[in-house]
């Protein structure tokens, strides 16, 4: 009799369990319903779009139109170029910092840190238009050069794919900082320190211990800046000056200037896989929250 | 010489052996801080031209902000412009904080298999290009004629804040002990009460940066408003984009003197509930 009723309680209870898992991921719902209505169903149509030909029926006209026309296979080149080139100069320049910043004590390194999480913060359009002013032909860049006499005419700094990579570079760069920081700091310096005792140079301890443990990092901070640079906009749209055309600004002009649905959406299509697929494989190479920060 | 001599680790590194890693390093901060912050003392330039140091200093171009008519180019005034923004910044706030905080809680509290589906589903809309989401969002709201609507860009920029709020408010439940609430429970406590008088109370700082970073977010968000907004709910950021292609107007220096201004206090605010021990 005993235990029929404590099997019944047990049975009450799982059930009190369910119900209540249920009530709790009933919480997500209303983000789940935001994100399903406002971005599944549209991007869900957009796949369709890209699919409905200028007859209004199903075909690959979009994507075979793509793939034909030079101009769009150079706004892909662009946009590799451009991103590949971006994620180049924001690791050369990004690790010897983040390297100097990991082997601070806490307290000096929360102060550089600083320096990073103001760019971070600041609007992107404030900082694209402060390049913009700062590079421009009377820019400050162009009177200091001028000033020491190490150029006699003004550079073209901007409106070219000059400004744009040292803009995007500028903005890009706190996003491979911060990841690379977080795991520079969790290496442990014994192994180093190891290294030095066994003889090794700090070239070689740094060569063959630090750097190889510090590739996580690296690599989640490389494939983040990529991927932004990759459905990047505004930055390229100002200081390229119409010069630099990537597939985000195609995009756009597609529907504002030409109203053409269709070939926005197969380029958008192409730009989501792509940016998917890298997302997916560095899921697999890093954790997933050390690839979200602030997009 | 001692001093270049002195050691810089525990690997007998000399300072002057480091001294390039040294130099770089200040190079590349100063290089990411100069720009951020140029604009401000470029803002009271006197001349057309924005010059640094400028030459004669005035408030011509915060004057011009504040008293802008009509500027033309398919927007309201400046001024009406930031107000949009204001508000549109502050009912995000209201929508992405809470509906964030509940998703974090019922995912925290559901198995790993659900969690591991549904959080990247969640952040999506971080990951996704945002010309995509934008493109999207305008394609929905011209079936629903909520093109150029207040709500359809507090909708919008909530689904780009959700995920920070979502992230933030998750680490804070991480570290925080879920018994608590058992034993509120325990003790005759409704679910929801020990919510509230138990767990809301530990999280709360981590809950006011989510919804100061939703603000932030909002508030410096371009490319959705620039598909869904337009006319009389221009925001700020729109507006500057369009005045930026066109030509180099010094008084989008002020404006983004006065933009700085309110992100660092805003970071400054978050960096004082962040390190505040939830």
């Amino acid at each position: 009799m005993a235990t029929v009723g404590a099997h019944l309680n047990e049975e009450a209870l799982k059930r009190l369990d369910r119900q209540e898992r249920f009530n709790l991921f009933g919480l997500t719902l209303p983000y789940l319903g935001l994100v399903s209505i406002l971005i599944i169903i549209p991007i869900g149509w957009l796949f369709y779009m890209s699919f409905i030909g200028r007859d209004g029926t199903l075909s690959f006209e979009n994507y075979t139109r793509m793939l034909d026309s030079k101009a769009y296979i150079r706004i892909f080149i662009t946009t590799f170029k451009i991103s590949f080139l971006t994620t180049l100069i924001c690791a050369l320049i990004g690790y010897p910092l983040t390297y100097f910043m990991s082997q601070l004590p806490k307290k000096w390194a929360g102060i550089c840190m600083i320096g990073v999480l103001i760019p971070f913060w600041t609007s992107l359009l404030v900082r694209t238009y402060a390049w913009l002013v700062l590079l421009q032909k009377k820019g400050l860049l162009n009177n200091l050069l001028l000033d020491f006499q190490i150029i006699a005419e003004p550079i073209k700094f901007v409106h070219n794919t000059s400004g744009t990579l040292i803009g995007m570079a500028h903005i890009m760069l706190p996003f491979l900082i911060l990841p690379l920081y977080a795991n520079m700091r969790s290496i442990d310096k014994d192994c180093v320190r190891a290294a030095a005792s066994l003889g090794a140079t700090p070239s070689r301890a740094f060569w063959t211990v630090f750097f190889p443990l510090s590739i996580p990092g690296l690599l989640a901070g490389l494939l983040i800046v990529f991927v932004l640079c990759l459905g990047f906009y505004v930055t390229p749209a100002v200081l390229g000056g119409g010069r630099v055309i990537m597939a985000a600004m195609k995009i756009s002009s597609n529907i504002e200037l030409y109203f053409s649905w269709g070939a926005a959406s197969a380029l958008g299509v192409v730009l989501l896989v792509v940016t998917m697929a890298i997302l997916f494989i560095a899921s697999r190479l890093v954790s997933i929250d050390q690839i979200s920060t602030r997009g | 010489m001692s001093f270049f001599n002195q050691q810089v680790s525990e690997t007998h590194i000399r300072l002057k052996d480091r001294l390039w890693l040294y130099i770089i390093s200040i190079i590349v901060l100063f290089l990411l801080i100069v720009p951020s912050l140029i604009v401000i003392p470029m803002s009271f330039s006197g001349s057309q031209y924005l010059e640094f140091p400028p030459k004669n200093w005035s408030f011509r171009w915060y004057e011009n902000y504040f008293s802008s008519g009509q500027v033309g180019m398919g927007f309201n005034d400046w001024i009406g412009a930031t107000w949009t923004s204001i508000k549109v910044a502050v009912l995000t706030i209201f929508v992405a904080t809470p509906i964030g905080t509940m998703a974090a809680y019922g995912l925290i509290n559901s198995g790993n298999r659900v969690r591991n589906i549904l959080f990247p589903v969640m952040i999506s809309p971080m990951m996704i290009p945002v010309i995509l989401v934008a493109i999207g969002l305008f394609y929905f709201y011209v079936q629903f004629k909520m093109v150029n609507s207040i709500l359809g860009l507090v909708l919008g920029h909530s689904l780009v804040a959700m995920p920070l709020v979502l992230i933030i408010v998750l680490s804070a439940l991480k570290n925080y002990d879920m018994n608590q609430e058992k034993v509120a429970r325990s003790l005759g406590a409704s679910r929801i009460r020990a919510f509230f008088e138990i767990t809301l109370p530990q999280i709360k700082f981590s809950i006011i940066s989510a919804s100061l970073i939703s603000f932030l977010t909002s508030f410096d968000e371009v490319i959705i408003s620039l598909f869904v907004a337009g006319g009389d709910n221009s925001t700020i950021t729109r507006a500057m984009f369009l005045a930026l292609r066109d030509q180099i107007d010094p008084t989008i220096a002020a404006i983004s003197t006065i933009l700085i201004i309110i992100s660092t206090s805003l970071l400054i605010l978050v960096q004082l509930f962040g390190t505040k021990k939830d």
